[in-house]
């Protein structure tokens, strides 16, 4: 099984989205910096990770979403690679069309950083199968910018087709319908803001998050 | 040649920057202030044979996100 961890300059959660892949898989990740313009074969997962690429200048995303290696990104995509982005790497997938919608700034104009209720909205997905439908779970957040926006007829869509993943049982940033993550249409691309990464050792204080990375090499094993 | 392109919020698409900026304005005591909505200004120094065509499409594909942001440019 191989994984992938894109860094940009201004990346701060990618070591600890490696430690996670690694700990799931059983084998480091690649760590592919944003000018490569080329992937290593047969990657089965891509992590985008969280940080402040290219100091969020013009919009959050807006920088990373333009650099070369996010077209070898979204090809990758686009075979069925399974693609993770969190935090800053949810708003650069929406900035690069991998994802509908944009991530604004949060409603209360605060950065939001606490640990935060969510629903597993879909328990179904690749990323999500580990979870039980409704269950209720706890990640952290750190963002300015997580205040999910998309048009009336693409939020009933994602509702329609199941593509709301988790979802925030109170208010955090603003959030359309309280959005935390979504999927793409083939259902191998997720974007959230919250932290599952920082939450899969005893160590830090709780383990929700491990079962996503857990479910996904599950998937990955069964589908090879 | 020189443009300078103007980056707006969509109307409905929420400012909270705009609203900080309304606040402060009423903290020192400017009443009548009804709303404030942020934008931004990008002037660009551009070879005088670059195209409106190529203006547009650096408008669409970088300088503003379409999904949130309306543009308009204005050549100087």
């Amino acid at each position: 099984m191989k994984s992938a961890v894109i860094v940009f300059p201004g990346s701060n959660c990618d070591r600890d989205l490696a430690v996670a892949f690694e700990a799931a898989t059983g084998a480091k990740p690649a760590m592919i910096w944003h000018r490569d313009t080329e992937l290593p074969d047969d990657l089965d997962l891509i992590g985008v990770p969280g940080g402040f690429s290219y100091g969020d200048y013009l919009r959050s995303g807006a920088m990373a979403a333009r650099s070369p290696v996010m077209q070898a990104v979204a090809k990758a995509a686009e075979r069925g690679a399974y693609v993770l982005g969190i935090c800053n790497g949810f708003q650069v997938l929406t900035e690069s069309g991998l994802l509908p919608g944009a991530l604004l700034r949060n409603a209360g104009g605060h950065f939001v950083c606490r640990d935060v209720a969510l629903t597993v909205e879909n328990a179904q997905s690749a990323f999500t199968s580990r979870y039980d439908a409704g269950e209720a779970i706890r990640f952290p957040v750190a963002h300015h910018d997580g205040n999910y926006f998309a048009d009336a007829d693409m939020l009933d869509r994602l509702e329609g087709e199941g593509r709301v993943a988790l979802r925030y049982t109170e208010s955090v940033n603003g959030s359309a319908r309280n959005i935390a993550g979504i999927l793409n249409e083939a259902g191998n691309v997720l974007g959230m803001m919250p932290h599952p990464e920082r939450v899969i050792e005893a160590a830090h204080g709780a383990t929700d998050g491990r079962r996503l990375f857990e479910g996904l090499v599950e998937g990955l094993l069964a589908r090879a | 040649m020189k443009a300078r392109i103007f980056v707006t919020l969509k109307g409905g698409v929420l400012d909270p920057q705009g609203k900080a900026i309304h606040h402060a304005l009423e903290g020192l005591g400017f009443g009548g202030v009804n709303d404030v909505r942020a934008g931004k200004l990008i002037e660009l120094d551009l070879a005088d044979c670059t195209s409106d065509e190529e203006i547009d499409a650096m408008c669409r594909k970088l300088l503003a996100n379409t999904v949130i942001e309306n543009y308009r440019i204005e050549k100087a």
